[in-house]
């Protein structure tokens, strides 16, 4: 880190240069990844968080199943055939539909889950919801200034709130709960739309599926069953990927130029007796100082930013969201140095002879 | 010049043996050094001194351990440099090898003093060590304190020539190399690098080998060789 540090000293403007743009670019990442994770949350909080390993989709006879909510339906025969699957330590039918909230203000979207009470998220307040009540989310009741007992209007229905639960959403409309009986009647349909199991030792699921014509997947794989998930998330990692590839692309390109400039310097410190290691051991140190103090910086403002956005655009504002794209931003960073710091390899210390600086 | 640097360590000197060294030329090989054989004592200061494309660069280059001669030895602190890999070569130029080049060649971003710590830091030396060390030798070649944290674009054509010798020095090498030190000097201030090149091989018992193409300058060698052709002979 001898020369490392001083040439940081020296050549500061241009070292300054090249940390603006690392912090610039992790403000970015730090930005879309915190906007990634927020919007993957209001698209499938709800399903992610059901206490089951496995979703199961069905179909209408004669129809192929698909992952895919708006389009599953399950028959009494189908979800009686997986509960007496060998290895299911639990079935629970549940049903999922699009509607309206109306209270004391403007209707508002919501998703409604008809859910036995053991798909239940974390009760805050009440109690579970019987048939003709319903249980809203935290951040539901407080925009709708709802409170337990009140009256609140589901769709068709009026329904008397029974709890207050932890908010959670799908398709981006928050999430409120109902007993299946009861959602059946307010979304107009007889069957649930996909069954939530618990297996155990010795299930087959592929025999399962095959002879209730039903696709059993993880309920990581279910998520790509909400309309839009897939494309959504797809499109911002994407965007993800071009942002770190351009962060080593442009890290790489300034220690090229870097080191193409310090040529005549290296070939003097090998011609005294400096080895190829020790040089590209000092290059790495120095392009890890520019890219941690970067990534640091880029990494606080995009925490910031993510803090003030977080009021009015989904934003997943974790420690993780901020730490793996800083940590990435350096590992990469890093990549694209050594790509660059290896010509320091080449670089032939009979260079430093005669009148060749 | 002071005399209060440690005593130097036990001196080997340079030996240069039969030494050739071709080019490739196209579909032909120039030949730089023709059969070199030269010996420096330790704090005997040598010059060789020809016209351009006689062969002094390359006779220094092999000396110093950059190229490997085509035959031939080159000794140095007992050690065959054409047998060596470039790791025990480059080994080899850091404790044992002084270079004092013809632009002086020091590094932008370090002040006169960092420009022999940055060897200490290759060697593992201990920082405050080898502070007192670079400022006492620095001092002992004329660069007073203020100058010493100074960098070079903040020195003078001679003072970075003297720093250039300093840097030369620090590592006590056995050997020191000097690739036309006037080039980029008036004649007085050259006058004065050349009389200082003479005194730390006397102090500092190098085997000192300078190359030059300014005759006027040689006052002060002990032995002046001639360089043409790739052919080293005895000059006058």
């Amino acid at each position: 880190m001898f020369v490392a540090l001083r040439d940081i000293r020296f050549a500061s403007g241009r070292f300054a240069l090249m940390g603006a743009a690392v912090t610039l670019i992790t403000t970015l990442v730090v930005f879309l990844y915190g906007l990634t994770g927020g919007l993957a949350a209001a698209a499938s909080s709800t399903v992610a968080g059901l206490p089951a390993d496995r979703i199961v989709f069905g179909a209408p006879a004669g129809a192929a199943p698909t992952v895919s909510f708006s389009s599953s339906t399950v028959s009494a025969e189908q979800q009686a055939g997986w509960s007496a699957g060998p290895g299911i330590s639990a079935v629970e039918p549940f049903g999922l539909s699009m509607t309206r909230l109306t209270s004391d203000g403007p209707a508002a979207s919501v998703s409604v889950l008809g859910v036995p009470g053991g798909l239940l998220p974390t009760l805050r307040s009440g109690a579970a919801p019987n048939d003709e009540q319903v249980a809203v989310g935290a951040d539901t009741a407080a925009q709708n200034h709802l409170t337990v007992g009140q009256q609140v209007r589901i769709g068709p229905k009026t329904l008397t709130v029974s709890a207050i639960t932890e908010p959670r959403s799908y398709a981006h409309a928050p999430t409120v709960w109902t007993t299946l009986p009861t959602w059946q009647a307010l979304s107009g349909q007889s069957r649930p739309t996909a069954l939530a199991i618990t297996t155990g030792t010795g299930a087959d699921l592929s025999a399962l599926d095959q002879a209730q014509n039903t696709k059993a997947v993880t309920v990581d794989d279910a998520l790509t069953g909400i309309d839009g998930y897939a494309a959504e998330q797809g499109s911002l990692q994407l965007i993800q990927g071009f942002l770190f590839a351009v962060s080593a692309l442009v890290v790489g390109a300034f220690f090229t130029v870097w080191t193409i400039q310090r040529k005549p310097d290296i070939a003097v410190l090998k011609a005294v007796g400096a080895s190829s290691a020790y040089l590209v051991r000092d290059a790495l140190a120095q392009a890890a100082v520019v890219l941690l103090a970067g990534a640091l910086l880029g990494g606080a403002a995009g925490a910031i930013g993510g803090a003030v956005a977080s009021a009015g655009v989904p934003f997943d504002l974790s420690l993780a969201s901020i730490a793996v794209p800083v940590v990435a931003m350096v590992l990469l960073g890093l990549l694209g140095a050594v790509l660059a710091v290896r010509r320091i390899t080449a670089v032939d210390p009979i260079a430093a002879l005669g009148a060749n600086r | 010049m002071p005399s209060t640097l440690a005593a130097p360590r036990t001196r080997t000197g340079l030996a240069l043996r039969d030494v050739t060294l071709t080019y490739p030329d196209g579909e032909q090989r120039l030949t730089a050094l023709d059969e070199v054989s030269l010996e420096v004592a330790p704090g005997e200061f040598t010059a060789v001194v020809g016209p351009s494309g006689s062969g002094k660069s390359s006779l220094l280059a092999v000396a110093a351990t950059l190229l490997r001669p085509d035959r031939g030895q080159v000794l140095l602190a007992g050690q065959d440099a054409g047998t060596l890999s470039d790791r025990a070569r480059t080994t080899l130029r850091r404790d044992h090898l002084g270079i004092v080049f013809q632009q002086s060649n020091l590094l932008a971003s370090l002040t006169a003093a960092e420009q022999l710590l940055v060897l200490a830091d290759l060697r593992g030396e201990r920082p405050a060590r080898a502070r007192s060390r670079a400022e006492e030798l620095l001092a002992s070649v004329g660069l007073d304190p203020a100058k010493q944290r100074r960098r070079p674009h903040q020195l003078s054509g001679g003072e970075r020539q003297r720093v250039n010798i300093a840097r030369a020095l620090f590592g006590e090498p056995s050997v020191l190399l000097v690739d036309e030190p006037t080039s980029a000097l008036d004649h007085e201030r050259g006058a004065q690098i050349v009389d200082l090149l003479a005194e730390v091989t006397r102090v500092h018992r190098t085997a000192t080998v300078m190359v030059t193409h300014d005759r006027a300058l040689l006052g002060g060698v002990d032995r002046v060789l001639e360089m043409a052709d790739g052919r080293l002979t005895v000059g006058q």
